[in-house]
C-alpha cells in the first residue's frame, strides 16, 4: 500500500468525519481525514459547542437579577461581551484540539486541504496530490443558507457563523427564522440585554417541535420581552447608515417596517455538495443533498455519504451515527441499514429548553395515526418549583393498543437530558409501565418522566 | 405391584403412536418423571415420562411399532417382579390397559400423601390437574401451573409442559414485543431476535411500525447473489444475441383436460405440464429444426429432445430437464418431472438435472397470466410460454357460439436457426395435437 492509499478516505472532519475515522480505526481499517478548515466542523467551531458556551454565560449574566432579588447590588458596569466571546473561543479551541488528539491516538492520518473527488477511488488536493481510498465517505457538512434579498455582509446582515464570531452585542436585533438556531440566539442575546425581535414564517416557533412545547417557549420569550412574530415573512430590506429597515408581512397585521442594528438570518442550512467533484463520479444531488440508500451508500459503489449532506435532520449526533453505520458497512461488520428516525433526539438549548423524539401530535393527527397522550407539568414536580423552573412539561404519546412509546416532547429545565430516559425506553421497547414502576429519586426533575408515564397509564400521583 | 407404561394420548385426535426408542433398558431403575421413551405421532415427536418410580421390567413394544393409545407398551415394578410374564404383570398392574385406567394422574384437590410422596409439592386446592413430576419441576422453576398449557391425555399438566413453559419464559424479548405477540397471538419461541444479545424486538415479529419513518433512504441497494448474477448473465446473453420473434396461438384444451382426467381415473393424475412436455416432444420430432442450436459457424442438431420446465424459486428460477422426452410417454415423463420439480423448489437440483435443455416450457398459467413472451433458454432455440386456461366463447365449426376451455401459447424462436414458417408449422401442429391428440397417430 503506497503512502497515499487508505481503506477509507473521509472528506470532511466534522462530527460525521472524525467519528467515522475513529470508528474505522477501531475496526482495523486505515482511515484518512481530509479537512479544509478546522477539525470538529461546524459543530465544534461554529455551532453546538461555542453556542453552548455563550448560552451558559448568558444564563450566568441573567442570574444577576436573581442575586438582586436577594438584596445584592450587582454592578454590571465592567461587563465586556468580548470576554464572553473569548471564553466561547477557548472552549471551541479546546474541543477542536481534543479531536486532533483523539485522531492521533487512533492513528488516523489527517490531511489539511480542500479535497475533491476525482474518481470513485480517489480524492485530490489542489496541488494535485492524489489520495486513494478503497471506500470514500463524503461528509462535507453544510453552511448557513441565504435569504433572497438579504445577502450576508457580515456587518448588518449576518449568518449564525458571523453571530458566533461577533465580539460586540447589537443594541437591537431582528432574527429571521424561529428554528432551533434562531431561538437559541434570541435567548442568548435577550439575556445579555439586547432588544430582540424573532420572526418566523410558520405558525409557531420551532416548527419541527411539538406545538405545546413551542407554546410554552413562546410565552416564556414574550414574558422576557422578546418580540415574537409568527406567520411573518421578510419582504425586503433597506440598508441604513447603521443597521437596516426591514419590511415584514405579518399575517395578522399586514406589512410593517422594523428598524434594527443587525439582521440575523437563520432560515436553514445548505448542504456543501457543490465543488466536491460529485459530477466526476456521476452522483447527482437531489435538492442539494446526496441521495443514499442502505448503509448510507451513494449510487456509486464504494462511495458513502453521511451527515448534513444527506437528506435527514441536520443534527451533529445523527451525523455521527450515520457515519458509524457507513464505516461499519465498509468494514463488513454487522450494522443497521439506516438510523431509525423515530429514535433521533432533537434538543434546543434556549430557556426553557426543548427536546423531543418520535411522533408529534400534529403529525399523528395529520396522518391519522392513533395515539394516546399524557402531559405532566413541571409545576407539579417539587424540584422544578424549588429551583424556580416550574415552566414546562413532559408529554408522551403511546400506541393505544400496544402501549408502544411513539414520541416524547419535553419542554423546561433539563429537557435535553430528561428526554434520554424516554428515548432509552423507546429504543429498548420498554412499555410505559416499565418506566412508571421504576423508582425515581426525589426530588428530581426525572420524577416528571415517571409521572408522565404513570399518567399515560392512568395513575399519576401528583396531579 | 407393577405399573403399566401405556401409549399416551397426546391430543384429542391421536389414535395411535409409534415407539421411536426407549431411553431406558430393561432392569434400569427409573424415577417418576424421568424421560422413559420417545414416541412419534402423525403430528409431533415427544418424550414419555415415567408415571411411577421402579425398575423397567419389560418392554412390550419397541422401535417402529405402532400402538393404539392407552395400550401397555412396558411395565415398571419391583425387583421381585422381574421375569414375570406380561400377562401376570397385567393382572397385578395398578394401571390396567384401557382409557378408564390411564396412569396415575392426580386430580386436584388431593392430599399430599395420596399423591405418592411427601416431598412433592401438591397443587393448591381447586387448581389445575398435573402430574407429580410436573408439580415438582414447576415448584423448582417457579412456574405457575395455572399459566401452563396442558397436553396430558386428560388435560393434566405434564413435565414437558412445564419445561416448555419455562423455556418460553426464558425467551429474551422486549416488553413491547411480548405485548404485541400476545395481542397478535404470535409465538415468541423460535423467533430470531435482532436486538442486543438476540433480544426479540417488535420488528422481528413482522409487525409494521405504527408510525411510518419521517425520513428514509432514497433507494435500496441489495447486493446481487451468485444465482441472480447467473440468471442475469444468461438471459441477457440470450436476449441480446439471439434475434427473438414470437408466435401466438389460442388452443382449445377440453380434450386435453378430458384425457388428463381419464388417465387420472385409472391412477395418479399426471400434471398438465407432463402432457405439454409430451405433446411438445411429439411436435419437435416432426419439426426437428426446433431441436437445433446456433453455434456461430455451425448449426448443432441435438440427438435427444431434452425439455426443461421453468420452476420459480424463492430467490430465482431454475429449469429441471426431463431427458429424451421423445421416447417417453406421459406417465414416464411425469414420474421424472415430479421429483425434479420438488428438488427444484427445495433448491436441491444437481447441475446435470437443470442444464442442457434443448427446448423449454414456461407455464405461468397458475399465476393467472393469460399470455406472455419468454426469453429463450440456451442451448435451446425456442421456448414455449403457456398461459392460463379460461372458459371463453368460441365460434365453432357450425358457426354457433360455444363455451370452450382455451389457453394461449406463445413460442419464442431464435431466428438464426428457426425461420418464421418453420416455427409457425411447429406451433400449428402443437396446437392441433393438443386439441385432437389422435392426430399423433397420423
Amino acid at each position: 500500500m503506497s503512502d497515499n492509499a487508505y481503506d477509507a478516505v473521509i472528506l470532511g472532519g466534522g462530527p460525521a468525519g472524525y467519528v467515522a475515522a475513529i470508528r474505522a480505526a477501531q475496526l482495523g481499517l486505515r482511515p484518512c481525514v481530509v479537512e479544509k478548515d478546522r477539525l470538529g466542523g461546524v459543530c465544534l467551531n461554529l455551532g453546538c459547542i461555542p453556542s453552548k458556551a455563550l448560552i451558559h454565560q448568558a444564563g450566568l449574566f441573567a442570574s444577576a437579577a436573581a442575586l438582586e432579588e436577594m438584596g445584592l447590588a450587582v454592578d454590571r458596569g465592567g461587563f465586556s461581551y468580548r470576554k464572553v466571546f473569548e471564553r466561547s473561543r477557548q472552549v471551541a479551541d479546546r474541543m477542536s484540539a481534543g479531536v486532533s488528539y483523539l485522531l492521533k491516538k487512533n492513528r488516523v492520518t489527517v490531511i489539511h486541504g480542500t479535497g475533491t473527488l476525482v474518481d470513485r477511488n480517489a480524492v485530490a488536493l489542489p496541488d494535485g496530490t492524489r489520495i486513494e481510498g478503497r471506500s470514500i465517505l463524503l461528509c462535507t457538512g453544510s453552511r448557513p443558507r441565504e435569504l433572497p434579498g438579504f445577502p450576508f455582509d457580515g456587518r448588518t446582515v449576518i449568518s449564525s457563523d458571523q453571530a458566533l464570531m461577533a465580539t460586540a452585542l447589537p443594541g437591537k436585533i431582528l432574527i429571521l427564522g424561529g428554528g432551533a438556531i434562531g431561538c437559541e440566539f434570541a435567548h442568548t442575546l435577550a439575556a445579555f440585554g439586547c432588544t430582540v425581535t424573532l420572526a418566523e414564517m410558520q405558525d409557531q416557533l420551532l416548527p419541527l417541535e411539538d406545538e405545546d412545547s413551542a407554546a410554552v417557549l413562546e410565552l416564556s420569550f414574550k414574558r422576557r420581552g422578546i418580540t415574537v412574530l409568527t406567520r411573518a415573512r421578510a419582504l425586503s430590506m433597506e440598508r441604513l447608515k447603521t443597521g437596516a429597515r426591514v419590511r415584514l408581512e405579518i399575517e395578522s397585521r399586514g406589512v410593517e417596517e422594523l428598524v434594527a442594528d443587525q439582521v440575523l438570518v437563520v432560515v436553514g442550512r445548505t448542504p456543501n455538495t457543490t465543488g466536491i467533484g460529485l459530477e466526476r463520479v456521476g452522483i447527482e444531488p437531489r435538492r442539494g443533498f446526496i441521495p443514499v440508500g442502505d448503509f448510507y451508500q451513494t449510487s456509486v459503489p464504494g462511495i458513502y455519504a453521511a451527515g448534513d449532506v444527506v437528506d435527514s435532520p441536520l443534527l451533529a449526533h445523527l451525523a455521527s451515527k450515520e457515519a458509524e453505520v457507513a464505516v461499519e458497512h465498509m468494514a463488513g461488520r454487522p450494522t443497521v441499514r439506516h438510523v431509525d428516525p423515530s429514535t433521533v433526539p432533537a434538543a434546543v438549548f434556549c430557556e426553557p429548553q426543548v427536546a423531543s423524539f418520535g411522533l408529534s401530535e400534529r403529525r399523528a393527527r395529520a396522518e391519522g395515526i392513533p395515539f394516546e397522550k399524557a402531559v405532566f407539568p413541571f409545576r407539579a414536580v417539587g424540584k422544578a418549583v424549588a429551583v424556580d423552573r416550574s415552566e414546562g412539561h413532559v408529554k408522551v404519546l403511546v400506541d393505544p393498543r400496544t402501549r408502544e412509546i411513539l414520541g416524547a416532547h419535553v419542554v423546561g429545565e433539563g429537557a435535553p437530558e430528561l428526554v434520554h430516559e424516554l428515548l432509552l425506553a423507546r429504543s429498548a421497547e420498554l412499555l410505559p409501565e416499565d418506566v412508571s414502576r421504576m423508582i425515581h429519586a426525589h426530588p428530581t426533575l426525572s420524577e416528571a418522566v415517571m409521572e408522565a408515564m404513570r399518567a399515560v397509564e392512568g395513575w399519576a400521583v401528583h396531579v | 405391584m407393577a405399573t403399566a407404561v401405556i401409549m399416551p394420548k397426546a391430543g384429542m385426535s391421536m389414535e395411535t403412536g409409534t415407539v421411536v426408542r426407549w431411553l431406558k433398558k430393561v432392569g434400569d431403575q427409573v424415577t417418576s418423571g424421568e424421560p422413559l421413551l420417545e414416541i412419534t405421532t402423525d403430528k409431533v415427536d415427544m418424550e414419555v415420562e415415567a408415571e411411577a418410580s421402579g425398575i423397567l421390567l419389560c418392554i412390550l413394544k419397541d422401535h417402529g411399532e405402532e400402538v393404539p393409545v392407552t395400550e401397555p407398551i412396558g411395565y415398571l415394578g419391583t425387583l421381585a417382579e422381574m421375569g414375570k410374564s406380561s400377562a401376570e404383570l397385567a393382572s397385578s398392574s395398578a394401571s390396567r390397559p384401557g382409557p378408564a385406567s390411564a396412569p396415575a394422574l392426580v386430580a386436584e384437590p388431593v392430599p399430599a400423601a395420596a399423591a405418592g410422596g411427601g416431598q412433592i409439592p401438591s397443587a393448591a386446592p381447586g387448581s389445575v390437574r398435573s402430574t407429580p413430576a410436573a408439580r415438582r419441576l414447576a415448584g423448582e422453576l417457579q412456574v405457575d401451573l395455572a399459566q401452563v398449557s396442558p397436553t396430558g391425555p386428560n388435560g393434566e399438566v405434564r413435565l414437558r409442559d412445564v419445561t416448555a413453559a419455562a423455556q418460553k419464559a426464558r425467551v429474551r424479548a422486549s416488553p413491547l414485543a411480548r405485548r404485541v405477540a400476545e395481542l397478535e397471538g404470535k409465538e415468541l419461541a423460535g423467533v430470531a431476535g435482532s436486538g442486543p444479545g438476540g433480544r426479540i424486538l417488535r420488528a422481528d415479529l413482522g409487525q409494521p411500525a405504527p408510525v411510518p419513518p419521517l425520513f428514509s433512504p432514497a433507494e435500496v441497494r441489495t447486493p446481487v447473489s451468485g444465482k441472480r448474477k447467473v440468471i442475469a448473465e444468461r438471459l441477457s446473453q440470450s436476449k441480446f444475441t439471439a434475434p427473438h420473434y414470437y408466435l401466438r396461438v389460442a388452443v382449445e384444451v377440453d380434450n386435453l383436460l378430458a384425457a388428463r382426467a381419464a388417465v387420472g381415473a385409472a391412477g395418479p393424475k399426471p400434471s398438465l405440464n407432463a402432457f405439454l412436455l409430451k405433446y411438445a416432444a411429439e411436435a419437435i420430432k416432426r419439426h426437428p429444426t426446433l431441436n437445433t442450436a446456433w453455434e456461430g459457424d455451425a448449426i448443432v442438431s441435438h440427438p435427444t429432445i431434452d425439455i426443461g420446465l421453468a420452476v420459480a424459486q424463492q430467490d430465482g428460477l431454475i429449469t429441471p430437464v426431463v431427458r429424451d422426452c421423445g421416447s417417453k410417454g406421459v406417465l414416464a415423463i411425469e414420474a421424472e418431472l415430479k421429483p425434479l420439480v420438488e428438488k427444484a423448489l427445495s433448491g436441491k437440483l444437481l447441475p446435470a438435472e437443470y442444464s442442457g435443455a434443448t427446448f423449454t416450457i414456461s407455464n405461468l398459467g397458475s399465476f393467472g397470466v393469460d399470455e406472455f413472451t419468454a426469453i429463450i433458454n440456451p442451448p435451446g432455440s425456442a421456448i414455449l410460454a403457456v398461459g392460463a386456461i379460461r372458459k371463453e366463447p368460441v365460434v365453432d365449426a357450425d358457426g354457433a357460439v360455444a363455451v370452450r376451455s382455451r389457453m394461449r401459447l406463445t413460442l419464442s424462436c431464435d431466428h438464426r436457426v428457426i425461420d418464421g414458417a418453420v416455427g409457425g408449422r411447429f406451433l400449428r401442429f402443437l396446437a392441433d395435437v393438443i386439441e385432437d391428440p389422435s392426430r399423433l397417430l397420423l
